[in-house]
């Protein structure tokens, strides 16, 4: 395949295939890897030891908490994530963190051990086909069986990973590739012939957006993770203040934006603010920005802001007219199209559209958040807890969530003023994702807070990687607000099972003891009076901390749109 | 929708790996293909796949999408019957002796402009290129006298439009 790539200085160096990986990893920035070694990928490991002064290697205590943490790295420091394993099931524990990778646009590079080439397809020990497997879940993968292969294939490994819409890349190396000797000689990729990562912005339809926002009276934004990927919410704040335009983020475009800008209207989607959602279906325009219309956010398409005209802004054209037709798109980085917007488009205010969201807001805050966040019951709320996190950490802290209720509530509730704060699995809803995740992000950021909210039941998925928290001192708090259910589970059989509660409560262990057994910090809080000095305590502590927060068992998150229902349905209680 | 039988060209790079990659796309959809084929294109170490669908025009434009968002693929298009040419391949093995048995046969193979491919005592094989319909017609034909093997190809097929994959690498090599 032809490729381009800047020439490296100096004379070829002759060293093994696995020696060659370190020094690629080293050459694109990558000194920080997460991994769990193995027989077939010794070789590296080796090469890792020696090398262990340039290039940290942290042990996970499963490969998942490898992608978790690669990706929670990735999402913080905007850097390339880079996760490790040997072949066959250390290949096949990397699966989940890939797959996850991959619907959220997560740049990775993953790096397995194979079974010696000769071996290859001879039910060898610890061989499976990880191509194969990794195959729909990756934006690109590739077998190294020779030494030679190395610099241009992990060249063209970062360049894919980090490029145009981001995403996973798996290459499998064979044990003999790791260990060949070759003249190694390093050049960076600058380009593949059949990948164009950035389309170019059309005049054309940049003059049709323009028509479209000057006709428009009740325009709404949405926005997703394209701003945050594309570095452009410099330009995205520009665009908001300037246009008037109320806008409002997907899950994963939380935090681009801080939460008390005048323009920031909430979330959307399923458990999103009421304003937005029901308002996507009065608005005559609704301009896309780096989102993709998932079903999560839309409800039923078929009633999804059909009265409006649409403006996509985009870089992955497969994105464009797969769920929602549009009547433009902006095929582009949307750094590059929002600069052009930002130029042609006049300043405008829309007073009676806004009331019109201050309206609906007033009626969530009663409804809604004025019992989650102030609660006159005895027991705890999500809301409160994750509200006095706001406190203490001067809303400026990294908000890790995993999947489920708390999830909701944490981005629904929590206060950011820096953008790449929210990390959370989005388009996956990987449960056990947030511990790991929660250690990436603390290294990818280490001078910000990071405080990792998860639920009873993805804890106990990846809890072991409290070890990991441990040996590195990796100063992250993680607090766990137990309900002793699977809360967003048994919600939906409350709603809609005839409050059959299949399978859904938790008998759980200590979790302070288990904290504890790992030498890590760890309180329990179940009452209010407690609430306010653990949180303090916890955030003013300078090493990993953990507190169990004991919440009401059966609160349910609301808003809710039903799923298939549309966003003009979304209910209150 | 209305379904119709759509041709998908897809330009790639010759690597190991992309087909499965590819035919992933149709598995995650539960989208059955009514045939494949693949060969070097008219551009050295460029290769073409030609697959073809029975779907709706809105369905086959996004698995279009899909395919072409893949690293190692050029350029992938979509295309109607009518936009394009094309062709299958059918072979089909026949005792010996009912060629000299039973005249008919002769007369069908002539019918057909079929080839005879090649005779043995035992067995004749005859080719037959084609449309669909005719190289069925003629399995229909012969089945009567015992069909000891029967097998068609995947649809091969150019179009009547330009494709401009060369273009498409120029220029890449241009801005390189």
């Amino acid at each position: 395949m032809e490729t381009k790539s800047k020439k490296a200085q100096g004379k070829a160096l002759h060293i093994s295939g696995a020696e060659a990986v370190v020094r690629c990893l080293l050459a694109e920035d990558a000194n920080l890897v997460y991994g769990y070694p193995g027989g077939a990928i010794m070789p590296i490991y080796d090469e890792l030891f020696k090398f262990q002064e340039q290039l940290h290697h942290v042990l996970t205590r499963h490969e998942q908490g490898a992608t978790h943490a690669a990706q929670g790295y990735a999402r913080t420091s905007g850097k390339v994530g880079v996760a490790m394993a040997t072949s066959g099931p250390g290949a096949t524990n990397l699966v989940t963190g890939i797959a996850d990778a991959q619907i959220d646009s997560t740049p990775m590079v993953c790096i397995t051990g194979q079974v010696a080439s000769h071996l290859l397809g001879s039910d060898a020990f610890q061989e499976t086909d990880i191509i194969g497997i990794s195959t729909p879940v990756t934006k690109w993968n590739y077998q190294i069986t020779k030494a030679s292969e190395i610099p241009e294939i992990m060249a063209k490994a970062f360049y894919i990973a980090r490029s145009g819409r981001p995403g996973p890349v798996l290459i499998d190396i064979t044990k003999d590739a790791q260990f060949e000797m070759f003249d190694f000689n390093y050049e960076k990729c600058t380009g593949i012939r059949s990948y164009a990562p950035y389309p170019e912005l059309s005049n054309a339809h940049l003059e049709d957006a323009i028509r479209l926002i000057d006709q428009a009276k009740k325009p709404l934004i949405v926005w997703g993770q394209g701003v945050i990927l594309g570095n452009a919410e410099d330009e995205f704040k520009t665009f908001l203040e300037k246009s008037g335009i109320p806008a409002a983020w997907t899950i994963l475009g939380l935090s681009a934006l801080p939460t008390n800008h005048p323009s920031n209207r909430g979330m959307v989607g399923m458990h999103g603010n009421y304003a937005p959602n029901l308002l996507t279906n009065e608005c005559d325009l609704l301009i896309a920005i780096g989102m993709r219309f998932d079903d999560r956010v839309t409800g039923d398409l078929k009633t999804y802001a059909k009265q409006a005209k649409i403006i996509h802004l985009e870089l992955d054209p497969a994105e464009v007219n797969k769920n929602v037709k549009v009547d433009v798109a902006l095929l582009s980085d949307c750094k590059i199209s929002l600069q052009a917007l930002n130029k042609r488009i006049s300043s405008k205010t829309y007073p009676e559209w806004i009331a019109r969201f201050d309206a609906l807001d007033k009626i969530e805050h009663e409804k809604v958040i004025q019992t989650d966040l102030f609660p006159t019951k005895e027991g705890l709320t999500m809301g409160e807890s994750i509200e006095m996190i706001n406190k203490y950490s001067n809303n400026n802290a990294i908000i890790v969530t995993d999947v489920g209720q708390h999830q909701m509530v944490a981005c629904r509730y929590a206060k950011f003023t820096q953008s790449k704060s929210n990390v959370t699995s989005g388009g996956l809803g990987t449960m056990g994702f947030a511990l790991p995740a929660a250690i990436g992000a603390k290294m990818g950021a280490p001078d910000r807070e990071v405080v990792a909210v998860i639920g009873d039941g993805g804890y106990q998925m990846t809890i072991q990687e409290l070890g990991t928290i441990f040996q590195q001192q990796v100063a992250v708090k993680i607090v766990v607000l137990n309900n002793d259910f699977l809360g967003m589970v048994r919600q939906w059989q409350q709603l809609f099972f005839d409050k059959r509660y299949a399978s859904t409560e938790m008998v759980n262990p200590d979790f302070v003891t288990i904290a504890q057994g790992f030498r890590i910090q760890a309180k329990k809080v179940d009452n209010r009076q407690d609430l306010d000095g653990a949180v303090k305590e916890m955030i003013a502590s300078k090493e990993p901390y953990f507190l169990e927060i004991c919440v009401e068992k059966e609160d349910n998150v609301f808003p809710m749109i039903p799923t298939g229902a549309s966003v003009s349905d979304i209910r209150l209680e | 929708m209305e379904k119709n039988t759509f041709t998908i060209s897809v330009y790639t790079e010759n690597n190991i790996g992309l087909l499965n990659r590819i035919s992933a796309i149709f598995l995650k959809r539960h989208i059955n293909l009514e045939s494949f084929s693949t060969s070097e294109s008219e551009i050295q170490n460029v290769f073409r796949f030609v697959i073809v669908v029975k779907t709706d025009a809105e369905r086959v434009r996004k698995i279009v999408q899909q395919i072409e968002k893949q690293i190692d693929v050029i350029k992938a298009y979509y295309h109607t019957d009518e936009e394009t040419i094309f062709q299958e391949n059918a072979l089909y093995k026949v005792k010996s002796s009912s060629l000299f048995e039973e005249r008919q046969i002769q007369n069908i193979i002539k019918a057909s402009h079929a080839t005879i491919v090649t005779v043995s005592p035992e067995y004749f094989v005859i080719e037959k290129t084609g449309f669909r319909e005719e190289t069925e017609q003629l399995r229909k034909d012969l089945a009567p006298y015992g069909l000891l093997q029967f097998v068609r190809s995947g649809r091969i097929s150019v179009t009547k439009a330009k494709m401009g994959i060369s273009e498409i690498l120029n220029t890449f090599k241009n801005n390189n």
